[in-house]
């Protein structure tokens, strides 16, 4: 066992159960008189292996492995599809004012009037932003967001007869969108993009059938092209009586620029911890709204926030419903994070930081295009996508680059995805970059670019500068160690 | 504007270097049709002290625990979170950081979580666990679901209906699509407990896994020694779901009575009530079932230069690798909520856990007798309980206004989940319900 305060506070850390000393604890609380009720057949003694420590001790552990990480607020965080904007500190205040961070989800409705204004507000605003007719805000994530509006769909068509068998899905998907396909009970059948990346309307004609329940698309797409055929695709699909489901993960290149709702889509999910500014959290938490047309809104989720007249109410008596997806009303928390941005920046607001995440990838993309190679030549929205390719030669990957922009002080954009790119580099800025920010980043990637080609080791064994070098993944897949155990290993 | 930094001269130089004259260049790829009417009809931007003001306006109409006597419970649990809980979550490196995907600059998420998973693995008596999942209720589908994939052939799935309601709502939702899955519910008995001999009756080699909370959704606490005995005579899995985990402090964890998954609602252990979201669910099961659990995990391993470092492993089983055929389709999860229940169990500690819960334990007992006692008040159920209970009240709604009106809501009202128990309620009690507002419940139901 060692200590962590003769490792300096920037390397690997001791863990919290290798450290503190029996009988230790924060926590203060007069003891409680009475018997317990439980009886002894039923009690457990003290947990082994808890962690025995003081306040300080465990604050400056967890501050310690805090400084180990990378995030928005110290570095650039380009990683494409994620869209890392800054995550407003006015958001945190109004999250955790106590009557939203103290409200209990089973008290009657009618003792939380301000709660479901705000939430029917909040569905109102995404409605206009993403151009639908009704909103639920109960799925968790994106991911639960798909098993939804999937649900909504198959109930549709199972109400007309027939739920059908398959998902359309192009290549170009974000791997969750199979997955949501698989869970909601169809089969995928992949749609492979033409040459620019794109989907042709075409491709999906022929793929379409009376088998197929809908064609699940992102637009932007991955590479950060809009899917222009758009309209003809969705007529294609609608012709045969599918849906059109869009994974609202690329929103932020959208709001005041086009619509879903006006592209022919029926239903899609809005990640606001994507576009609406909330923190991803290191992993969650999220949440996934889901948007309809008026004839899937029998669908939704219950139960439903309905308003008549001033007030909200809580209703269940909606027999079409696919029932609940998640328990009480999804996580408030950060709906409430949502609404706080959205009603800072307004209309304009909103429109500008759409805007501006299209002009910063695009002045990305020109400042790299000559060095990196771009496998698709369609206009860039608010991503770009580059590839290894120019520097393969000297036998660099994209893994490599990636390593070596830690060295620089700059997060990696997201690598090897989409799929169909090979040793895909997927930047996406954000609008909340400045210029300066954008340029440090394209010289950086310059300078690896050169380093590849006059020093190659460098970059094949970066990173040089992180609390740990590159970690042996292969070893922890074939010899899983999921938790400490007394004595170590298991 | 707010949070875009660039000036009208950042802009020109930009759109110059790009070669483009105006930034409509850059989108008049997109059809015309679609770019007409994309305005935003909404109010414009407001200050930050407006929109505080407009946050605080739609807080202050709500009835919070900050103001209110609450003793509700029923999965969701209000409990004293120290400060330094909310220091370590709000610290930027853990809050604006994303899934740690690469791990040479994620190594302080990755070690919270992999300390995350031993903490829960500890705390239910099981051998692993994940990163975590959406909430309790999801956790309890993919529960189910995890035992569909572990047994292959079985399509029978018996939920007691002594399991959370809204659980309940969550499995069968999961489950209409799956169309050879079979839901069953198995009724419970006078003492609150899931009935074993309703069970042992249902139970075949059809069953792939029978699912009961722990404690359930009345508070009381199950024996699972005969549901699991039966569970083994016809080869079906256990699953307990806890909606109140702080309870694992003082009783025999799930994994001590041989339980095969162990999953449950974390939002008691150091997240703020917030309307029910965002808390996390945990998700443990034995080892053997590792490689069918969903979600995330985060293991141990080296750098070139042997030292230790964690990485998210066995992601072959996820959907971003293994997309149509991965075990479930979580991306984004409640990593963060998590991290606040690492921090709170580990100020805790061991002796604090077990204090806490016992304070809850004593407390709920002594206002359960005292309701009895003074208040006339019958007990529905008479198994154990950890801190809430279920009593029954002569004209329950009739009587609503009178605790209201003293800023008192005296528990859920259970009808409209068990049409049958029209006068029950279900009151729960924790450290955080003081001396005086026991009083006050106490006199009010006194009160005839």
């Amino acid at each position: 066992m060692s200590e962590p305060s003769q490792r300096g506070s920037r390397g690997p850390q001791a863990l919290i159960f290798e450290s503190g000393s029996p009988g230790r604890s924060a926590f203060f609380w007069p003891e409680e008189t009475g018997a317990s009720g439980i009886p002894d057949a039923l009690s457990r003694e003290e947990i082994a292996g808890f962690p025995e420590m003081g306040e300080l001790e465990v604050l400056r552990h967890f501050t310690r492995l805090s400084h180990l990480n990378f995030s928005i607020e110290s570095q650039f965080y380009p990683l494409g599809s994620c869209t890392m904007k800054y995550n407003p500190k006015v958001n945190e205040v109004a999250a955790r004012m106590p009557c939203f961070a103290l409200l209990h989800p089973l008290i009657p409705p009618e003792l939380i009037p301000g709660a479901f204004e705000l939430l029917t507000e909040l569905e109102t605003m995404l409605a206009e932003i993403a151009g639908m007719d009704a909103v639920t805000l109960q799925p968790a994530a994106g991911a639960q967001g798909e098993l939804t509006g999937l649900m909504l769909i198959r109930a549709f068509l199972a109400e007309r007869g027939n739920p059908r068998k398959k998902i359309l899905v192009p290549d170009t998907a974000h791997g969750t969108n199979p997955a949501s396909s698989t869970l909601c009970g169809y089969d995928v059948v992949q749609i492979p993009s033409n040459k620019q990346g794109i989907i042709e309307p075409e491709a999906v004609e022929r793929a379409m059938s009376e088998d197929v329940a809908a064609l699940m698309i992102t637009n932007p797409n991955t590479l950060g092209v809009f899917e222009r055929h758009i309209q003809a695709i969705a007529d294609a699909v609608h012709r045969r009586g599918g849906l059109v489901y869009l994974d609202g993960a690329n929103l932020n290149a959208l709001m005041g620029i086009a619509k879903p709702g006006h592209m022919g889509v029926d239903v899609l999910h809005i990640n606001l911890h994507k576009t609406f500014s909330t923190p991803h959290g290191g992993g969650g938490p999220g949440a996934g709204p889901v948007g309809v047309k008026a004839h899937l809104k029998d669908y939704l989720p219950v139960p439903r926030i309905v308003k008549s007249g001033d007030r909200c109410e809580l209703r269940d008596d909606f027999p079409k419903s696919v029932g609940r997806v998640r328990s009480f009303f999804g996580n408030f928390g950060i709906l409430v994070r949502a609404y706080t941005y959205m009603i800072s920046l307004g209309s304009d607001g909103l429109e500008d930081a759409s805007r501006m995440a299209v002009l910063n990838a695009n002045y990305v993309r020109k400042r790299l295009e000559n060095t990196y190679f771009l496998p698709s030549p369609e206009p860039s929205m608010h991503e770009c996508v580059f590839t290894d390719r120019n520097q393969q030669k000297d036998g660099v990957t994209t893994l490599d680059i990636a390593k070596r922009l830690l060295d620089y002080g700059f997060h990696p954009p997201t690598i090897y995805f989409p799929l169909v790119v090979s040793g895909a580099l997927m930047i996406e800025p954000t609008e909340t970059e400045t210029r300066e920010t954008l340029d440090a980043f394209a010289d950086a990637m310059t300078a690896i670019a050169r380093e590849a080609k006059e020093e190659p080791a460098v970059v094949k064994s970066a990173p040089h500068t992180t609390p740990v070098g590159r970690l042996d993944e292969a070893r922890a897949a074939r010899r899983p160690v999921l938790r400490w155990e007394p004595g170590g290993g298991d | 504007m707010r949070y875009t930094p660039h000036t009208a001269a950042d802009k020109e130089r930009m759109l110059r270097t790009i070669g483009a004259s105006a930034f409509e260049d850059l989108i008049r790829h997109i059809p015309a049709a679609l770019r007409q009417n994309a305005q935003i009809a909404l109010p414009q931007g407001l200050t930050e002290v407006a929109v505080k003001r407009r946050m605080a306006a739609l807080a202050g109409k709500n009835a919070s625990a900050q103001d209110w006597s609450l003793f509700l419970g029923g999965g969701i649990y209000h409990h004293a979170i120290p400060s330094a809980v909310d220091a370590i979550i709000s610290r930027a490196e853990f809050a604006t950081s994303y899934t740690p995907y690469q791990p040479e600059v994620s190594q302080g998420t990755l070690q919270a979580m992999y300390e995350f998973q031993t903490l829960v693995c500890q705390l239910t008596g099981m051998e692993v666990a994940n990163a975590g999942v959406y909430d309790g209720a999801s956790a309890a589908a993919e529960a189910v679901l995890m035992a569909r994939r572990i047994q292959d052939g079985r399509h029978r799935v018996l939920v007691s209906r002594a399991l959370h309601p809204q659980y309940r709502q969550v499995i069968a939702t999961f489950l209409r699509n799956l169309i050879d899955v079979e839901l069953v519910e198995i009724p419970f008995s006078a003492n609150g407990a899931t009935d074993a001999d309703a069970l042992a009756r249902a139970l075949d080699d059809r069953a792939m896994c029978v699912v009961v909370g722990y404690p359930n959704f009345f508070g009381v606490v199950e024996e699972l020694a005969p549901l699991r005995a039966a569970c083994d005579r016809h080869g079906a899995l256990l699953a307990t779901v806890t909606t109140e985990p702080l309870s694992l402090a003082l009783l025999k964890p799930p994994g001590a009575w041989g339980a095969d998954i162990a999953v449950g609602e974390g939002q008691s252990l150091g997240v703020p009530m917030s309307l029910g979201g965002p808390g996390y669910g945990f998700f443990a099961s034995q080892k053997k079932f590792v490689r069918s659990l969903p979600g995330r995990l985060v293991g141990e391993t080296v750098d070139g230069e042997g030292r230790r470092g964690f990485v998210l492993t066995l992601s072959t089983r996820e959907q971003h690798i293994r997309r149509e055929k991965a075990t479930s389709n979580i991306c984004t999860s409640q990593s963060l909520c998590a991290l606040a229940s690492t921090v709170f169990m580990s100020l805790l500690g061991k002796s604090g856990m077990r204090r806490l819960a016992e304070v809850n334990a004593r407390r709920a007992h002594r206002v359960r007798d005292r309701l009895v006692e003074e208040a006339g008040l019958a007990p529905a159920f008479s198994g154990p309980f950890f801190n809430e209970f279920v009593v029954n009240v002569d004209r329950l709604s009739e009587r609503r206004s009178r605790f209201f009106a003293k800023r008192i809501v005296p528990g859920v009202e259970l009808e409209k989940w068990y049409p049958e128990m029209r006068d029950a309620l279900l009151v729960c009690v924790t450290e955080m319900n003081e001396e005086q507002e026991i009083e006050e419940l106490v006199g009010t139901f006194a009160a005839r």
